[in-house]
């Protein structure tokens, strides 16, 4: 049971490209990537596509299909009408490196801003106690599988370049929060993370949560959080006033 | 030619999994300069996909659980074929290993005290699995990933590794090329480790990402290094089967752990059927018994849904043969009428997305359709259990690409623990050999020429094979010759199918440029898939009896004699060449707890 | 569409607003308040909830009131997003490019001002259980208990707006968000919990909410106009 399909693929690399059409077939409960690896395997030997797991889990294959973006191995084909050209291209906010694969090094130089887990002292036998409420918040954030797709979608960085200088984006922020929130860490991050990491670009316009593959709630359960903390340091009268007065004392 | 950048390291790690992070984290913490060379982006090898937990006998849930229960597990699940000695630091280490882990950030999921919880799994006695919801491998790459970044490794994210450096002292490097560039890399460093992984895109229904190429095992065999035990390509019982582009995908046995159980197109629950001699005494004999063990394992034996995966992936499989089978050729795992939604969601969230993503099926409405799936390699490159260092000199594997430590069936959840618990070893004993050897002399410039022209033949343009059609036909002659049931005359077609596709490697033809080329990637990954490949097939030939994850028709039944020999594979001259060995003998106080019944 | 919507209504609500606080009439009907002149805090009122500032307050006593609930929304984290969405296309919608080549967020004034959200929170606070007091209120009809559709409305209108005010995302900060050991703080624990509960509908409650005070000024409006009666349960 196989059905005609057509896609139209971006294909070059930093110095350009365009868009080029390719007819196949696809079959029953398969993914865009199912098709793209059919095209690779039988007409375009050289088309790069980066994947790994092809279940949801590595994060791998983000792409943009139809201008959304999306992980390619958990967009399931039936999404689509039979008879519409689906449109693939790689990500937009990333330099192209070949086809639809993006350098996306920028992610991981910025982690490196990130100060790393700094736990408090153990327990007398060397172990650690955590109650399970106190990390589901953070084990949601731990979700994230580096998709990069919140990265790619959010405004601040995707249409001004510019800012990547100074601004970390939601993974970082998701990863920021997951420190700031560990029941065992006691570095803080909130200068940091309004002077360095740009926390105050982000303008809650919730992209990152709607593309997330995760549902990770990235806007409301890490963002928002992080610039009431923030908020906390830096804006608010009666939390400066009590430290003024503690400090005089 | 000489058009390749050079780079001068202490060690080099091959691969980022959690055997690689953790040896780059030990060899760098002890002072080496340290590269990590992987084949995709940091953060995505397959150690993301394991999802159940990482076996380690804390007691934290049975306080009756230590070491000498865990060792006892793991060796009974291996079929008696471990390396006894990796079998014993492996459970004594292993939770230290996960306490580690806990230090550097990683949040596993807790008893009512506070503690780390503990699941079920096949083959152990006691909840023994530390893990988080089913995302376990996830985590614990993260909190590696994490660790490593602030250490100042240099990581070659998306750079393969082609062939080793040697010189007479032993390893003297790595050759590779940048997967984005298609340039060449020559790194210089006096010990490499291996951790790349297993051989699953041997097979046509696996587990395993592209990765999974055997890449280590075929490095290590063409300098000489000794492989032990690969005819033990464990296949996992319970991989999707529908729809047809994602069969093969994992179901985490945490699904059986967490209360489901399989069941044929009748409904019996048959696993009953298939209880084997060896884990009688330990296993539950009515439904009755085994629903109750799940709460009180004092007084009720484990189910037998739980028996270590080469014994379930062999009964689906003769369910299957017989009729009984699902629609599309699996059989049911049945979680949603035994355990409520909510339960399932929080327990098993990931395996809940898998299906409703992939499949359209709720699994808390829904029994899942499953089979076998190709799912890990046990045997790989012999290696000193203390040290694991190889029989070459400066030569190190941890993780998958080892052999010895799982014997003939690895046990779900000895995989994380057995990536950390040698990863720093590997690690830690590569940066001392270094320490010990000094720089190794530089590699002549004409062998590196003779890499760079090996690694872009396939551009050639005499070539007309098509290195898509090759794996193709290589994963479909795996599976159905020497795949979960072998027979001799099935394995010696193969062997005679694999020289075809050797020759037909030979004449491969990649089109375009070097720039991020998958074809000619796959191109140069299908020399390690081939030679491990016919590893594989020698050594099952080879093996004479059926134990663990190695089923011949021809030969059904154990044999003591083999039960006292390993199978070893060389590279001689170019061939692949087979021979068998003697296992070492177990000290007596160890063999005690090994034959106490359950 | 969806930007379009928003500006439609958010516009509409501003107008509307602003006419009702000018127009300064027929917000009162007995015993029906309007939620835009609650609490009416000057002599002036047709109704005084709280004789405040006398008659030293010539105005409309709604401007004496209506800055709070404003500053509430208008610094409010999803209302936040839905004008940057809709009227400063920034962006118009998820991969769609922002309408302006330069972009400092919420880092320079007058944006940088939206830190004092949960300022407007706490000022915010008293306004539910006022309009809830007036829900009360409207259940005595000339000193005899009754209920009329009035009645329900503002009822409505109060627990809508509570639901907005406690679904906060400053308050879920307060409340508890802001430690990172809720095991050992079981009060902090709970309330954290409902208002994360209720927070996953925050945007829901901002819509009800605002055609909530809506349609009830709407409501006492065309009774005081004698559009139609009142129609009484008992």
């Amino acid at each position: 049971m196989s059905e005609a399909v057509t896609l139209r693929i971006w294909r070059g690399d930093a110095e350009g490209g365009e868009f080029r059409e390719y007819q196949t077939s696809t079959s029953e409960g398969e993914v865009i990537l199912d098709v793209i690896h059919r095209i690779q395997a039988e007409q375009a030997n050289d088309l790069a596509v980066r994947w790994n797991c092809k279940a949801g889990k590595c994060g791998s294959c983000s792409a943009e299909v139809d201008g959304k973006p999306c992980l390619l191995c958990m967009t399931r084909m039936d999404l689509f009408e039979t008879d519409e050209t689906i449109t693939v291209a790689p990500l937009k906010a990333f330099p192209v490196s070949r086809d639809l694969v993006t350098d996306v090094s920028l992610n991981y130089e910025l982690a490196k801003k990130v100060p790393p887990f700094n736990p408090v002292p153990p327990e007398p036998d060397g172990t650690y106690r955590m109650q399970q409420i106190d990390i589901e918040r953070v084990q949601e954030f731990h979700k994230c599988i580096e998709c990069f797709l919140c990265q790619n979608v959010c405004h601040v960085i995707r249409d001004h370049d510019d800012n990547k200088k100074h601004f970390a984006g939601p993974r970082l922020f998701i990863r920021v929060a997951s420190l700031d929130m560990h029941p065992l860490d006691a570095t803080d991050r909130k200068d940091l993370l309004a002077d360095e990491l740009g926390l105050g670009m982000c303008n809650i316009t919730k992209c990152c949560t709607e593309v997330c593959p995760e549902n990770i709630r990235i806007t409301d359960n890490a963002i928002i959080p992080l610039k009431e903390r923030v908020v906390s340091r830096r804006y608010d009268p009666v939390v400066w006033l009590g430290r003024k007065l503690r400090s005089r004392t | 030619m000489a058009d390749f950048e050079t780079h001068q390291y202490d060690v080099v790690v091959v691969g980022a999994g959690g055997a690689g992070l953790r040896a780059a984290i030990e060899a760098s913490a002890e002072g080496a300069r340290t590269a990590l060379v992987c084949k995709s982006l940091l953060g995505k090898a397959h150690t993301v996909m394991a999802e159940g937990g990482i076996a380690a006998a804390m007691g934290n849930v049975y306080p009756e659980d230590n070491w000498k229960v865990h060792f006892r597990d793991t060796m009974r699940g291996g079929k008696m074929m471990n390396d006894w000695r990796m079998a014993q630091i492996h459970a004594q280490e292993a939770p230290e290993r996960v306490h580690e882990l806990e230090r550097w950030g990683a949040l596993f999921d807790r008893t009512d005290d506070g503690r780390i919880l503990q699941r079920d799994f096949g083959g152990h006695r006691y909840a023994r699995l530390a893990h988080v919801g089913d995302r376990t491998g996830l985590e614990m790459i993260r909190t590696l990933q994490n660790n490593a970044v602030h250490r100042g490794i240099d990581v070659f994210m998306e750079c393969t590794i082609t062939r080793l450096l040697t010189s007479e002292a032993g390893i003297s490097g790595a050759f590779g090329y940048w997967r984005e560039s298609g340039r060449f890399v020559a790194f210089s460093a006096p010990a490499v480790v291996l951790a790349t992984g297993g051989i699953g895109k041997a097979f046509k229904v696996t587990s395993n990402s592209w990765e999974y190429t055997g890449d280590g095992h075929f490095l290590a065999l063409t300098v000489g290094a000794d492989l032990i035990d690969m005819e033990f390509v464990q296949f996992h019982p319970t991989g999707m089967v529908w729809p047809p582009s994602v069969r093969g995908i994992l179901v985490t046995e945490g699904v059986r752990g967490d209360g489901g159980v399989l069941r044929n197109s009748l409904g019996d629950r048959f696993m009953f059927e298939y209880i084997p001699e060896m884990f009688r005494t330990e296993t539950a004999e009515t439904e009755e018994e085994a629903d109750r063990w799940y709460t009180d394992k004092k007084n009720a034996r484990r189910t037998p849904d739980l028996l270590p995966r080469d014994e379930v992936a062999r009964a689906i499989n003769s369910e299957v043969k017989a009729g009984r089978g699902s629609p599309h050729g699996g059989v049911f795992l049945d979680i949603s009428s035994r355990r409520d939604a909510d339960y399932i969601r929080r327990r098993l969230p990931s395996m809940y997305h898998q299906f409703k993503e992939l499949a359209d099926i709720d699994i808390t409405t829904a029994p899942m359709e499953v089979g076998p799936t190709c799912h890990y390699m046990m045997g790989g490159v012999r290696v000193d259990p203390e040290t694991q260092q190889s029989t070459v000199p400066g030569l190190f594997a941890a993780g998958e690409v080892a052999g010895g430590m799982h014997g003939a069936n690895r046990l779900g959840g000895n995989s994380l623990s057995d990536l950390v618990v040698f990863g720093m070893l590997a690690g830690r004993h590569a940066a001392e050999h270094s320490t010990a050897s000094g720089s190794p002399a530089p590699v002549p410039e004409e062998v590196l020429d003779g890499h760079a022209e090996e690694a872009l033949a396939p551009f050639n343009e005499h070539g007309e094979e098509n290195p898509y059609s090759i794996q193709n036909d290589l994963q479909e002659c795996m599976s159905s010759l020497v795949g979960i049931i072998r027979t001799e005359s099935e394995m010696l077609e193969a062997l005679d199918r694999l020289k075809v596709f050797k020759e037909r490697l030979a004449r491969v033809h990649v089109e375009g440029h070097r720039q991020y080329n998958p074809g000619w990637h796959l191109a140069l990954d299908l020399r390690s898939l081939l030679t491990v490949s016919e590893c594989i097939a020698r050594a099952a030939l080879e093996r004479q009896e059926s134990r663990g994850a190695q089923t011949r028709d021809d030969f059904p039944t154990t044999d003591d004699q083999w039960g006292k020999r390993r199978v070893v594979i060389r590279q001689q001259d170019g061939e692949v060449v087979v021979s068998q060995e003697p296992l070492s003998e177990m000290p007596e106080e160890l063999r005690q707890l090994v034959e106490e019944e359950g | 569409m969806e930007p379009l919507v928003t500006v439609g209504v958010l516009s509409a609500f501003v107008v509307y607003g602003t006419f009702v606080a000018f127009v300064n009439t027929d917000y009162f009907v007995d015993p029906y308040l309007s939620p835009f002149f609650s609490p009416c805090l000057a002599s002036n009122c047709e109704e005084a909830t709280w004789d405040l500032f006398g008659t030293h307050w010539g105005f409309s006593p709604a401007l004496l009131i209506l800055p709070f609930p404003l500053g509430f929304r208008l610094t409010c984290y999803y209302y936040r997003k839905a004008y940057y969405r809709s009227f400063l296309w920034s962006p118009p919608a998820c991969a769609v490019s922002d309408f302006r080549s330069s972009y400092t967020g919420e880092t320079k004034f007058p944006l940088i001002l939206q830190n004092v959200h949960r300022y407007f929170f706490f000022l915010a606070l008293p306004f539910p259980i006022i309009l809830l007091y007036d829900a009360l209120r409207a259940f005595r009809f000339e000193g005899e208990f009754g209920m009329g559709l009035g009645t329900l409305i503002l009822l409505a209108n109060a627990v809508l707006l509570g639901l907005y005010t406690l679904s906060c995302h400053s308050c879920r900060h307060l409340v508890g968000g802001g430690i990172n050991l809720l095991s050992q703080a079981p009060i902090r624990r709970r309330l954290w919990g409902v208002s994360t509960r209720l927070n996953a509908r925050h945007m829901q409650y901002a819509w009800v909410s605002l055609f909530g005070v809506l349609i009830a000024d709407l409501y006492v409006r065309l009774l005081a106009n004698g559009v139609f009666s009142d129609p009484r349960f008992f």
